[in-house]
């Protein structure tokens, strides 16, 4: 049976980590593919990068990035932030990535997952949705790193995205991003149970038992987990050993 | 001596030559039927469309390369690189493979996502593998794949993992190994297939 999957989630500006993590013995912890090669040893089932460097040098940094993971992480792993083109996908994979995550552009420009999918296949391309509730009560989709809202219903955006032949939806809840109070369990349940493929909750886990309800309760497939792992509160193992102990199937 | 890794522009083969590189051999990314013939082992890759893959691999003149090598060497197909080796796929329409070994390529079916992936267990069939040595059962690899093998001869299979029906996750015969999943994003556990097969050819 297939296992749910962690997935440590990595901000990176013009190279580096973004908030150095202090607790962990790396001979540079600022550098996220030391980074990286630690949780695929700590048992990390994947790598997702975001990179937000927000200027020219953007698609450099990241060709760079994904390049170098290849050679020191043998987990698949998938990077994001500021990709807009085919030719910037054919680069990022032909470096060694397993998958590219887009948001504002997927969203501007339908064509760019379809021709996407097209060429390199859906199981390469994820769409990542960032939402937020708004009180038609339907939950919004925002644009440009939560900044511009679209009007648009996230649950609408992620069957489209399916359609357009997105391989998977990585979905952040903006409401609980940053509150440690746990994911949105409606908001993953409503685009989990809307779409065929898989979905990666993100946003609000705070403790372990975050992610056992957003895989029991809303059917997500892979969670993603920022501080809860870098600020050394848990480690992989850890989560992955209380997620075993409520008969969660994960790779130990 | 090194290990050639058929490059026939078929997706993520950075990784895989990484993995080998970690592994400690020496490789080559190659579409020359000369450096081809000269290797120690054979490394046939691929993520993508079938029908591509073929056409790929018959443009570059590679059909008779791989003929020439299969038996004479130990050769490894990886996802796509296995799923070749049968006689057709229907992936959007029926296509020919090498046909070296008999059977075919199809969607995998019943109530699951497509693709299938992620890390999945494997259930280890033929006890005395070669490749699998070492790799304990219901070990977990990782999988990315729309459509699996079905073989007309299950002697030829060494395990295989369940995802809605068992899918057939590696098969093994004389020196001809293929994996379904891939043991270039399968961390240590895939690092120790890669090992095994390295030691099949003699370590190199």
């Amino acid at each position: 049976m297939i296992t749910k999957r962690i997935i440590p989630c990595l901000d990176v500006n013009r190279g580096r980590v973004v908030k150095g993590i202090g607790f962990i013995n790396l001979r540079d912890a600022g550098d996220p593919v030391e980074l990286a090669a630690f949780y695929d040893r700590e048992g990390a089932d994947e790598i997702v990068f975001l990179d937000i460097t927000a200027s020219h040098e953007n698609r450099k940094t990241v060709v760079e990035l994904a390049s170098r993971t290849s050679e020191k992480v043998f987990i698949p792993y998938t990077i994001g932030g500021g990709i807009k083109s085919i030719d910037d996908i054919r680069e990022i994979l032909k470096k060694g990535a397993d998958k590219i995550s887009i948001n504002t552009s997927a969203f501007n420009d339908h064509s760019l997952v379809e021709n996407a999918a097209e060429i390199f296949g859906s199981q390469c391309i994820v769409v990542a949705i960032d939402a937020k509730y708004c009180r038609k009560d339907y939950w919004e989709v925002f644009l440009n790193g939560g900044r511009t809202p679209t009007g648009k219903d996230a649950v609408e955006w992620a069957v489209e995205a399916e359609k357009l032949g997105a391989g998977e939806i990585l979905l952040t809840s903006m409401d609980k991003d940053g509150t440690k109070e746990g994911y949105d369990i409606e908001l993953t349940g409503a685009v989990s149970s809307a779409v065929n493929i898989p979905v990666i909750a993100s946003g609000g886990a705070g403790k372990l038992s975050h992610l056992r309800d957003v895989i029991k309760y809303a059917g997500a497939d892979a969670v993603l987990v920022a501080s809860i792992f870098h600020y050394g509160q848990h480690t992989i193992r850890e989560a992955k050993e209380y997620l075993r102990a409520e008969g969660i199937n994960v790779r130990l | 001596m090194y290990i050639a890794l058929i490059n026939y522009g078929m997706g993520n083969i950075k990784s895989v030559e990484n993995s080998f590189i970690k592994a400690g051999a020496e490789v080559r990314v190659t579409s020359d039927p000369m450096v081809i013939n000269r290797s120690a082992a054979i490394v046939l890759p691929g993520v993508g469309g079938f029908i591509d893959a073929y056409i790929n691999l018959e443009r570059k003149g590679l059909l008779k390369t791989i003929y020439k090598n299969i038996n004479k060497k130990p050769f490894l197909g990886i996802c796509l690189g296995m799923q070749l080796l049968f006689e057709y796929s229907l992936e959007v329409r029926k296509q020919r493979g090498l046909g070296i070994f008999k059977g075919s390529v199809h969607k995998i079916s019943g109530k699951v996502k497509i693709p299938h992936m992620g890390w999945n267990q494997i259930n280890i069939i033929k006890k005395n593998s070669k490749i699998l040595k070492g790799i304990k059962n219901s070990e977990n690899f990782y999988f990315v794949h729309s459509y699996h093998v079905i073989p007309s001869d299950y002697d030829i299979v060494s395990s295989t993992t369940d995802y809605g029906t068992d899918i057939v996750a590696s098969i093994e015969k004389d020196d001809i190994y293929g994996f379904q999943f891939h043991p270039e994003k399968s961390s240590l556990i895939g690092q120790r297939l890669i090992r095994n097969f390295l030691e099949l050819t003699g370590g190199i």
